[in-house]
């Protein structure tokens, strides 16, 4: 048993954890830049530094080891004056422009100095004046801004094992950037957008596409159309005060609308329609001989990941689009005949929590005619601002619903947005699909949670299918390397580039821990429990799509607009 | 197989702790660490290129282009600082319109800074291709460099 006294309190510790921990576990608000939760410390900012009686000097709880009987104090005023000292040198190399910056009020900086009572510039010196890196569709860098904590770096290599990014040079001539210090767009990033949620400033920011946006909705001759995706309506109140895991699905859907949107679609609705084609395919692979396991493929952070490391198991990748890209597609072919409408004269904008998708959006091969399926991508964060820019009060709102035809979802179709959602939906198909018959069950309890890795197995009649659900790339790439020696177990592997799937997206709102993560999942668990329609393939939308337009689940039509090719590539291609 | 593949296979099996002697080893051979070395180096050790760019940006040793055909080396040691090495390499980069790490255009010189070359009691010492000029003051740099200036138009 390990008791502490920490400002004169009594705190219990754990054995092995750091002094932080048991600090912040007791109730004492510690500032850090650079501490990541999960991750060994870095001990790089010195924030966290407290007073522990018999130290001789100030000592950084982060990557301190808890003793039984330490005397601690943490806001004494040889702590707090060198918090202030370390702020007080930061921003002597940091631009003055909060005004301009996309995380003014965001920003751990501007709140550590607000905080400590910065008041004036006591230090300046060189700067560093290095331009942006606008290189990348999703992800832009502005080093001016780096106060170099190293969190993105750690994330991109320790959550994601992409290493995009490190540190380059020495001293005060250090920065981050990638190999060559050339720009992201021929490096190994991925896009997922994981080092801008652990960015303390605004070093790093989703690369914006409001303009285009506004425009097209400000032309009367665009059709413009909007979809937003299942792990959207769950963050988006975070945005406008709410607690982790409130959805806003109907207030959002009425925004959009105020915004100037032609018609709003839930994109749960593509997701179904995802299931059908994806759960279709799986059964094919498996009657059939065909390369298994099976990897879904929806998130493109994960599919360029495999592209550019695992070229020999992309025959194993679901040739499905994502749920984005296959409304996309459908928008601008089915949906432009029936509405008489050009699909040049369509604008479509999907609103994603997720900053790959708009590479994604972009990438060769997601367009037809000569016309882009989805022409602009904004992240949850991005939405919340053209609100606020707009100053539409979400709260004063009525919930309204989403358009037909693309309207209606699944809750299966939701709960993509959670790791293990996909999986979960396309098990519920495909069990029909094998025998016939609904599941008694339609929760599958393996793959929820918050863990990394999610194996289970799953009866389908007589068939029992090996599954597995992976999130974090780093997570992937070990089963991945797996899958490559042999493992023959598993049939279906579900991967999500980020951790906890796409409510924990690159693209979501910045600062949420693993309680605010979970919360989200819980909420769409909870649509999902209480929903009426709970499977995609009950979806009356989808079936009618099939019927009027499609024809059937892997179909000529489904080949031509839902599915898509892989490619082998270096890094930067 | 290329130099640089050439080096590297002399290291089988190694792992990221040999990083900084294969470094060394294809820069002796290849005289700076070009984009594609990097990548070899990288992939042999299983290590992302950013990492790799990353160790050996960390070390003053390392370049990252070709050396000219006059390389000048200006030591910046304590005991040169001391006799103004400063204003020689301020000098230096003014009058070859370089910095430290770069290699002009035409291949004719590269500029280095170095820590100690090890002639203290010549200082500030500068040295191309490997001849020491001693007690070089900032307004000598022009005129040393003419003599090597006139041997690349030679």
């Amino acid at each position: 048993m390990i008791r502490i006294e920490a400002n004169d309190k009594v705190i219990e510790g754990k054995d092995g954890e750091t002094l932080l921990t048991t600090l912040r576990r007791g109730g004492i608000h510690i500032p850090t830049l650079c501490h990541l939760e999960g991750l060994l410390p870095s001990g790089a900012c010195r924030m966290c530094v407290v007073e522990v009686e018999g130290q001789n000097g100030l000592v950084p709880s982060c990557a301190f080891p808890v003793r039984d009987g330490m005397k601690v104090h943490t806001h004494t005023r040889r702590a707090t004056r060198a918090r202030k000292t370390i702020i007080e040198l930061l921003l002597a190399n940091h631009p003055d422009d909060c005004l301009y910056c996309s995380r003014n009020k965001d920003c751990q900086l501007q709140d550590m100095a607000a905080e400590l009572g910065v008041r004036q510039r006591r230090y300046s010196g060189g700067r560093c004046i290095a331009r942006p890196d606008i290189s990348s569709l999703s992800v832009v860098r502005e080093p001016a801004k780096c106060i170099l904590c190293g969190k993105c770096v750690r994330v991109c290599e320790e959550v994601q094992s992409v290493s995009a990014i490190d540190f380059i040079g020495r001293g005060s001539h250090t920065k981050v950037g990638p190999a060559f210090d050339t720009g992201l767009h021929v490096s190994s990033c991925v896009d997922c957008g994981q080092c801008i949620l652990a960015c303390p400033t605004g070093a790093l920011s989703e690369r914006s596409s409001f303009k285009n946006i506004l425009s097209a909705i400000d032309d009367p001759k665009k059709h413009v159309l909007v979809q937003h995706a299942p792990a959207v309506s769950v963050t988006l109140g975070e945005l406008f005060g709410a607690k982790p895991g409130v959805d806003v699905a109907g207030l959002m859907t009425a925004a959009l609308r105020r915004l100037g949107f032609d018609r709003v679609f839930d994109t749960s609705f593509a997701a179904d329609l995802t299931i059908m084609e994806e759960a279709s395919e799986l059964v094919q692979r498996i009657t059939q001989n065909q390369p298994l396991p099976m990897f879904t493929s929806c998130c493109p952070a994960w599919v360029d990941f495999a592209e550019q490391n695992f070229a020999d198991l992309l025959p194993n990748l679901s040739t499905c689009k994502s749920p984005q890209q296959m409304l996309g597609a459908v928008l601008k072919s089915w949906y432009a005949k029936r509405e008489g409408i050009d699909p040049k004269d369509i604008f479509t904008v999907a609103v994603m929590p997720c900053t790959a998708k708009k590479t994604e959006a972009r990438t060769h091969g997601m367009d037809h005619d000569g016309v882009p399926d989805v022409d602009a991508v904004l992240t949850t964060r991005e939405l919340a601002r053209i609100i606020r820019m707009r100053n539409i009060d979400l709260a004063s709102l009525e919930p309204e619903a989403a358009d037909t035809p693309f309207g209606g979802r699944s809750t299966a179709g939701k709960l993509f947005g959670a790791s293990g959602g996909v999986m979960e939906a396309a098990i519920r198909t495909a069990h029909v699909m094998v025998t016939g018959k609904e599941m008694d069950n339609l929760k599958v309890q393996a793959v929820r949670g918050m863990q990394g890795v999610k194996e289970g197995r799953v009866k389908m009649g007589d068939l029992e299918v090996g599954v597995a659900v992976v999130s974090g790339l780093a997570n992937a790439r070990k089963l991945a390397n797996e899958v490559r020696a042999g493992r023959k177990d598993i049939q279906f592997i579900e991967v999500m580039a980020c951790p906890g799937g796409c409510i924990n997206g690159g693209g979501q709102p910045i600062g949420a821990d693993i309680e605010a993560v979970k919360a989200r999942a819980q909420a769409l668990y909870l649509i999902d429990r209480d929903g009426d329609i709970r499977t995609s393939h009950a979806n009356r939308d989808v079936q009618r799509l099939y019927d009027e337009f499609l024809g059937k689940p892997l179909g000529h039509e489904s080949h031509r607009l839902l599915h898509t090719e892989f490619k082998a590539r270096n890094a930067g291609e | 197989m290329s130099a640089v593949e050439q080096v590297v296979a002399q290291y089988p099996g190694a792992a990221r702790d040999s990083l900084i002697p294969i470094l060394q080893a294809v820069q002796e051979v290849d005289g700076y660490l070009s984009r594609e070395a990097v990548s070899v180096i990288a992939r042999h050790l299983q290590l992302a290129p950013s990492k790799v760019y990353g160790v050996a940006t960390f070390y003053n040793q390392f370049r990252f282009q070709p050396k000219g055909r006059f390389h000048v080396q200006v030591c910046r040691g304590t005991a040169c600082h001391v006799k103004g090495s400063a204003a020689v390499l301020e000098s230096l980069k003014r009058t070859l319109k370089l910095e430290p790490g770069q290699t002009a255009r035409d291949g004719s010189f590269s500029l280095e800074v170095v820590a100690c070359i090890g002639a203290c009691g010549l200082a500030p010492v500068l040295s191309v291709n490997g001849e020491i000029h001693a007690g070089v003051a900032p307004d000598k740099v022009n005129g040393i460099l003419g003599v090597y200036r006139k041997r690349v138009a030679d």
